[in-house]
């Protein structure tokens, strides 16, 4: 082999400078390899991070008095599908850091664009359990006024919500104001197309969007294996040029320092953010589905050591954050929550046959008009029926 | 003036914009190219990019960031490239754009215009003629506009997007660059009201968007036969004018429905059913309806013999009991020699 005077040149010492690598413009973007984790398993406090510090002792304290009042919610609201005062209840038992640790992270005039199973994290907002629940028992679709709360309707479409959170971010910016949509989808739904449209949207147009994967691990029956390939969901942020972190989903202290991270960077105008956090859902899917058909007791109960509350709990009680009278007070909260909840629901709601053409279009179309008149007189007859 | 549909349309845009400054154009090449149709052209330049802007090609992201930017208090109006292209947008529409009012009982409302260039007659490849209107008509919480004239595409389209509802604004391709007669800005007839176009006595032809021309022509031709007919522009199938409609028929006795779409479970059947019930006793001939082929749309150097012309027009006029004799088409077979 010869070698050209260029060659010779090129291997000589003084030109042996290590070429500049070019930074890697997706490192930035991508999650940390192990979910962020502020307290281990048992409540005990791992160390400190700056990237993710704590939040302070009375929003914690905060958090886990929403915690326990979200659970008794929880557990009544499967009570009342018992009872048949629900058609259907979606648990999200077990994955109370995420329901209530995502909702504190934000301002009330945030926007916040939940699913089916959000309901826990609907009423740890303020929204009264009886409009949440409304969807549920079935008198109307919406129990609340989504305008009046800055949260959208719970959306039962997988992952569709993701691209109006990008939308009415970008709307908000647009008109000069700094709300920051929250937008929560299950891991299922990350297959969906309209997550990766959401996002792709939010990144492009810059559009402050949170968005909070809560990978309980399960759509239905169906694991997380059959969803993704991808070491994590919060790797699909890099994609799309969106900044990433997962997270304990099962650690209220981490769940809140990252969201309230991902929040601070959607409202400072860096565009959205992505959060998986892992967690699990301790319940079936509802209350109609039979959750030991595709998955074993140990499993379930491996998770039971990772309780949110119980971790939370410990956790404050070793800072004298909470004592014994803490917790016996919280807890008694908890139960006139749910006795309030139970006494309302109990009530059988009165629905109107004739509102189902009120809100079709802001004025009713002549047809519609006429099918009114249609059904006015059906329950005319009917009711004069039962009358004679 | 004598002007296009596809410079009414622009105008109406441009004028919209100006005058609402919640306002906004957005889709697929709608920016500094001006649309493929060039509906959208210079709106750019003239209003900038927060107005008028361009989208990650992602139908049902277009349509659902317009949901979030209706949420917030704007006015979106979006381009759809094709009426196929809508179809990944169909869940967006069908779920959430269609129902977000009734949902919330009024709470929140979606006053989106989704424009939409439809039907053929353009020598369009695969995917880019399908007349999808059945499909949004059939979507309670929609509003469905087609245009058949110049003035009326100005006007529809600033109503459409003064609505207060979601629209789905149905563009006919073929009828962009006809050029026709009108002082803009107008206003004409209000959404839910259809238009008599020509008046006649013997016989009614309903029809809208691109078969409104083609009913037209049949009307002229139909002189020659001895047929006065009454041609009728639906203008908005959703809400639907049974008034004027029904006025029509009930004065003529007879009636065909045109549409240029396949016609089994169409909007000419949903006409034909109507004008059936309401004018039982009017009628001296079954309502008939002219359509497209039951077909995929074909290629293009078939498309004539899919679309409804003049001649398949007429020759349902003719089939309208004039002679008082039973239609041979629907006699039952003769019974097979033994």
């Amino acid at each position: 082999m010869t070698t050209t005077p260029q060659a010779v040149r090129r291997a000589s010492p003084r030109n042996r400078r290590r070429p500049a690598t070019p930074a890697d413009p997706a490192r930035p973007l991508l999650p940390g390899a192990q979910p962020v984790s502020l307290l281990d398993p048992s409540g005990a406090p791992l160390p400190a991070r700056t990237d993710y510090p704590e939040p302070p002792g009375d929003l914690l304290r905060e958090l886990y008095r929403r915690m326990v009042i979200g659970r008794r919610f929880d557990t009544q609201a499967t009570a009342l599908t018992k009872q048949g005062r629900l058609a259907v209840y979606p648990s999200s038992r077990g994955q109370e850091a995420c329901q209530v640790g995502a909702v504190l992270a934000v301002r009330d005039t945030d926007w916040v664009f939940p699913t089916y199973r959000e309901s826990m994290a609907l009423v740890s907002r303020g929204l009264d359990p009886v409009e949440v629940l409304t969807l549920l028992r079935g008198d109307w679709h919406c129990g609340y006024d989504p305008a009046a709360r800055f949260t959208a309707p719970q959306c039962t479409p997988l992952a569709t919500q993701c691209v109006h959170a990008a939308g009415l971010a970008y709307g908000e910016a647009h008109q000069g104001r700094d709300t920051v949509a929250l937008a929560f989808i299950g891991d299922g739904a990350t297959s969906e197309g309209d997550f990766h449209e959401g996002i792709n949207f939010a990144a492009v147009f810059k559009a402050p969007v949170v968005y909070f994967v809560q990978n309980n691990q399960y759509a239905i029956s169906v694991p997380l294996s059959r969803q993704t390939a991808a070491p994590s969901l919060a790797y699909k942020g890099a994609g799309y040029g969106v900044p990433s972190e997962q997270v304990d989903g099962n650690d209220p202290v981490a769940v809140l320092a990252v969201l309230t991270r991902a929040v601070e960077h959607a409202r400072a105008g860096n565009g959205p953010f992505l959060v998986e956090a892992h967690t699990y859902r301790m319940e079936p899917h509802t209350n109609a589905d039979d959750a030991n058909r595709y998955r074993d007791g140990a499993e379930v109960d491996a998770w039971r050591d990772r309780d949110p509350i119980a971790r939370l709990e410990k956790y404050l009680r070793d800072r004298d954050e909470l004592d014994d009278d803490g917790v016996a007070a919280v807890a008694a909260e908890a139960e006139a929550y749910a006795a309030d909840v139970r006494e309302r629901m109990n009530a059988q709601p009165t629905v109107d046959p004739l509102s189902l053409f009120d809100h079709v279009y802001a004025q009713p179309t002549p047809q519609l008009i006429e099918q009114r008149e249609q059904v006015r007189a059906e329950l005319a007859a009917a009711e004069q029926e039962g009358d004679a | 003036m004598a002007t296009t549909m596809a410079k009414a349309l622009n105008a109406a845009l441009a004028d919209a914009l100006a005058d609402d400054e919640r306002v906004l154009v957005f889709g697929e090449d709608v920016g500094q190219l001006g649309g493929v149709f060039r509906i959208t052209d210079g709106l750019q330049a003239r209003f900038g990019d927060k107005r008028c802007f361009d989208t990650p090609l992602a139908e049902a992201g277009i349509v659902g960031f317009a949901v979030g930017l209706a949420m917030s208090g704007l006015r979106p109006v979006v381009e759809m490239q094709f009426d196929a292209f809508a179809y990944p947008a169909f869940e967006q529409i069908a779920s959430h754009v269609a129902k977000l009012r009734n949902r919330t009982r009024g709470a929140l409302s979606v006053p989106i215009v989704i424009r939409v260039p439809y039907a053929g007659g353009i020598g369009g490849v695969e995917h880019h003629s399908d007349s999808s209107e059945a499909y949004y008509a059939h979507t309670p919480g929609l509003k469905v506009v087609t245009p058949a004239t110049v003035d009326d595409a100005y006007s529809l389209l600033r109503e459409a997007i003064d609505d207060p509802d979601p629209v789905v604004f149905m563009e006919p391709k073929k009828l962009y660059f006809a050029s026709g007669e009108a002082e803009l800005p107008t206003r004409t007839a209000p959404f839910g009201r259809a238009v008599v176009r020509r008046p006649g006595r013997d016989a009614t032809l309903i029809a809208y968007g691109p078969s409104v021309p083609v009913a037209l022509e049949a009307a002229e031709a139909a002189r020659e036969e001895g047929w006065d007919l009454e041609v009728v522009d639906v203008r908005t199938i959703v809400p639907f004018d049974d008034e004027t409609v029904t006025a029509s028929v009930r004065r003529t006795g007879r009636c065909v429905v045109i549409q240029e779409a396949q016609g089994f479970a169409g909007v000419g059947a949903e006409i034909a059913a109507r004008v059936q019930e309401r004018c039982f006793h009017a009628l001296h001939a079954p309502v008939l309806r002219v359509s497209g082929l039951d077909i995929p749309y074909p290629a293009p150097m078939l498309e004539h013999t899919h679309l409804p012309g003049v001649d398949r027009v007429l020759d349902a006029v003719a089939r309208l009991q004039w002679d008082d004799q039973p239609d041979p088409r629907w006699l039952p077979a003769p019974e097979a020699a033994a």
